[in-house]
């Protein structure tokens, strides 16, 4: 069996993004730049089958600029076995990386595609679910457990009231969730060896898909100050507050 | 069980500017050489604080092209002040009265941490394998005692030690020669200087801490170019420190304060000093309404040549700060540090092809302009030691008179950790509330420079004697980490000594200041720490 794993380049989760003052969006410039954190859980599960013999080969894809090869360096260097970067300069909504997502589908026809849930910069939690639909395969989304059958892929969701496990036939679309496993560390010798792993480039202008963008963002602000706390003396009047002034009860 | 190894012919502990310019010459010298770079920090300039105002000496003579190159080296300084505080008033000092080291003209502000990162892509455009997010825990040694290399940390281990389902064990990496460019007070240098006895017959090291914020403010209070120190309040005229306000690209503004590591009231806090600083009259007005983006901390290196340790060992060299070749006077270190790289990395060539001793690169260093500066300058910190005013008398006549050719040498007497009197000598020292515009707390500081380590891992602040902070240094010196450390690692909280070691940011003020020497600084996992854009 083949996995494709998609990885996105986004800024680091301990930085704090600092909104441009024209409101057309945050600071990349010099900023640290990582693996989104579920598209890590996304390549280490990938990369587990495939120690457990049930997979054989695993592919990471993103799409971006150039520097986006080094989050495509770092899936290698955790085991996976080929890089396909798809170079974009410019932002391009979940709807384009689908359509570029199933273009490399039908030619690399991977049995499953693994996807984070969501990516922490724009939030969007879209792209499994549109790859899904364009494929006409299952979706299996927020996976925080996964065991590979013949024919099929079972996974326990968290949701609210509780687990839910689903079983989806294969080929089938997985996202990933922050609790399916612990991303293990890269290793010197893997990095090194990363390196000669094959990555093919694509331009995603030749891919032959509309990625136009289909929503204009009007602004980009930073959340409002919370105000600071207040100390109340009594039960009383903490109760007497939530009452009147917050009115929650 | 033997770790896996790798062999190099040389190994560089650090991507500081020290270490990237060793790495970049040798590859300029000798293509064919296989050298490697460890960092510490999750990418390259991650763990780089520095003022900075750049000195371009060291880069010409690295990559002479640099201007073509892209190379981030753009803010002429334009000009210059020099301010003496007092409470409400400050003065101005001519600068044609400055000696002509604190003169600027022809220098830039630079980011060093974004020079670093397009150091490290020249290096890596000449084959140098640079890996950040791996620290060398561990010197290596032959069975002749001679350093062999060095090896990273094991990942993945918990708190107390035990391997978690992340364990990776740390590997080895072996060189003919290893570099070591940490950076001050670097912890692996530290243990070196001490096995080979190299700083024997020097004085005590000198250290400094060094905040710096970055702050974005309007066009009417920005001066690109401009270039401005004060001496003076709030510090009193026995504590050695000043302040940096720098005007870069991009209506910004690096704005720092350094203060002396020997100071003696251990009531004092140098990140309440550097806030307070920055409600001065004279101070306030360029900060008014604009918005801090930035805030950072990491010690520095006062000594000078006095305490200049030897420089080599069998197998290894120490380079840049991590022996400590800053030029207090200046107030610049980067292209010394540089300088530093450059003749190490001759010497390294000469070594490996014609076996000469790696006591060529001391001899080397001493003839280069960097020795001869720094030598001229020794007599200006020491002689602060006899209060601000003395100080600048003294200076004056050594620095513009004499031109540091003055037929002595003074000393430095105390290390650093030796100056805090009892606290019951002292007078404590009430700091103002911050008020969340200009001045912070050091909680929404930390914040600011995004550190992180991963929650379970073993502590890397080590206590020699667990019980010291509480039994003695609390009662004797109210326990100064509270203080000394800008980000609010240790804490005392119910008569117990609490270390929040994932706040750190490797500045490494406890190390070198804590009275008893009971706080030893390790690294901690791979890619922990601060993460600084452009300081």
């Amino acid at each position: 069996m083949k996995i494709l794993v998609a990885v996105k380049r986004v800024v680091d989760y301990n930085v704090q993004i600092r909104v441009k003052e024209d409101g057309s969006g945050v600071h990349t410039d010099n900023v640290k730049m990582s693996t989104n954190p579920p598209d890590d859980n996304a390549v280490e599960e990938s990369v587990k089958l495939k120690e457990a013999g049930k997979v054989k080969e695993v592919v990471a894809i993103s799409v971006g600029e150039d520097k986006a090869q080094e989050t495509i360096r770092k899936a290698l260097a955790v085991g996976a076995d080929k890089g396909i970067h798809v170079k974009a300069d410019n932002y391009i909504e979940p709807l384009g990386i689908a359509k570029i997502l199933k273009k490399i589908v039908d030619k690399e026809k991977p049995d499953m595609v693994f996807l984070g849930k969501q990516a922490i910069d724009d939030d969007c939690n879209q792209t499994g679910q549109m790859l899904a639909a364009m494929l006409n395969w299952p979706q299996a989304t927020f996976a925080s457990k996964v065991n590979l059958k013949d024919k099929s892929i079972e996974i326990i969701r968290e949701i609210d009231e509780g687990l839910e496990t689903v079983e989806v036939n294969l080929p089938a679309i997985v996202t990933c969730d922050l609790r399916l496993n612990q991303p293990r560390f890269a290793s010197l010798p893997n990095i090194m060896k990363a390196k000669k792993k094959p990555m093919e480039q694509i331009d995603a202008k030749n891919i032959g898909v509309d990625l136009t963008n289909r929503i204009q963002q009007l602004k980009v602000e930073e959340p409002p100050k919370r105000k600071a706390g207040i100390k109340v003396a009594s039960v009383a009047e903490l109760v007497s507050k939530l009452k009147n002034e917050a009115k929650v009860i | 069980m033997t770790r896996e190894a790798m062999e190099y012919d040389v190994v560089i502990v650090g991507a500081g500017p020290a270490g990237l310019t060793t790495a970049i010459k040798l590859k300029q010298l000798d293509p064919n050489l296989s050298v490697c770079i460890l960092e510490k920090g999750s990418e390259v300039g991650a763990h780089i604080l520095s003022g900075n105002v750049f000195e371009t000496k060291a880069l010409d003579e690295l990559i002479p092209n640099w201007r073509n190159e892209g190379a981030p080296v753009k803010t002429k300084v334009s000009k210059e002040k020099f301010l003496f505080l007092g409470k409400n008033s400050s003065l101005s000092w001519p600068t044609w009265l400055l000696p002509s080291v604190q003169k600027n003209h022809k220098n830039y502000i630079i980011s060093l941490a974004n020079l670093c990162r397009w150091l490290a892509e020249q290096a890596e455009k000449l084959g140098v394998e640079i890996f950040p997010g791996f620290p060398a825990s561990e010197v290596l040694y032959k069975h002749d005692g001679s350093v062999k290399g060095v090896a990273t940390l094991d990942m993945g281990l918990d708190k107390e030690g035990n391997k978690k389902d992340t364990y990776q064990e740390g590997m080895e990496l072996h060189a003919k020669v290893t570099v070591f460019s940490e950076g001050c007070r670097g912890h692996l240098g530290k243990q070196l200087i001490k096995k080979f006895n190299l700083a024997e017959g020097k004085n005590p090291q000198q250290y400094g801490i060094g905040l710096k914020e970055i702050w974005e403010v309007s066009e009417q209070q920005h001066e690109e170019g401009l270039v401005m120190h004060t001496a003076g309040w709030p510090l009193d005229k026995k504590t050695y420190g000043g302040s940096f306000i720098y005007h870069a690209e991009n209506r910004q503004i690096y704005l720092g304060y350094v203060i002396g590591l020997d100071y003696q009231n251990p009531y004092l806090s140098p990140f309440d000093e550097f806030q307070r600083f920055k409600t001065h009259p004279s101070i306030r007005k360029m900060f008014d309404g604009g918005k801090r983006i930035s805030f950072g901390a990491r010690a520095l290196i006062e000594g000078g040549v006095q305490s200049l340790p030897k420089m080599y060992m069998p197998g290894a060299l120490l380079i840049g700060c991590d022996a400590g070749t800053l030029n207090m006077p200046k107030i610049k270190g980067s292209h010394t540090a540089m300088k530093s790289g450059l003749v190490a990395a001759e010497s390294i060539i000469e070594n490996i092809k014609n076996k000469a001793d790696l006591s060529i690169y001391e001899k080397k260093f001493k003839e280069s302009w960097a020795y001869k500066e720094l030598y001229s300058a020794r007599n200006v910190k020491p002689s602060f030691s006899w209060g601000l005013i003395l100080g600048i008398i003294f200076t004056g006549i050594d620095q513009i008179l004499f031109r540091g050719r003055l037929p002595f040498t003074l000393k430095h007497k105390h290390a650093d950790h030796e100056a805090l009197k009892p606290a019951s000598q002292m007078p404590k020292i009430e700091y103002p509330k911050p008020d969340g515009k200009l001045t912070f707390d050091k909680t929404s500081s930390v914040y600011l420079t995004g550190t992180n380590h991963t929650e379970n891992q073993p502590v890397h602040l080590r206590l020699k004697d667990p019980d010291l902070p509480i039994k003695y240094t609390l009662k004797e010196y109210d326990e100064p980490a509270q203080r000394y450390c800008p980000v609010g690692v240790y804490e005392i909280q119910k008569e117990k000594f609490v270390i929040n070691s994932q706040n750190c940011i490797h500045c490494k003020t406890c190390d070198i200041k804590e009275p008893s020497q009971n706080i030893t600084w390790v690294a901690p996992e791979g890619g922990g720490g601060p993460k600084y854009g452009n300081m």
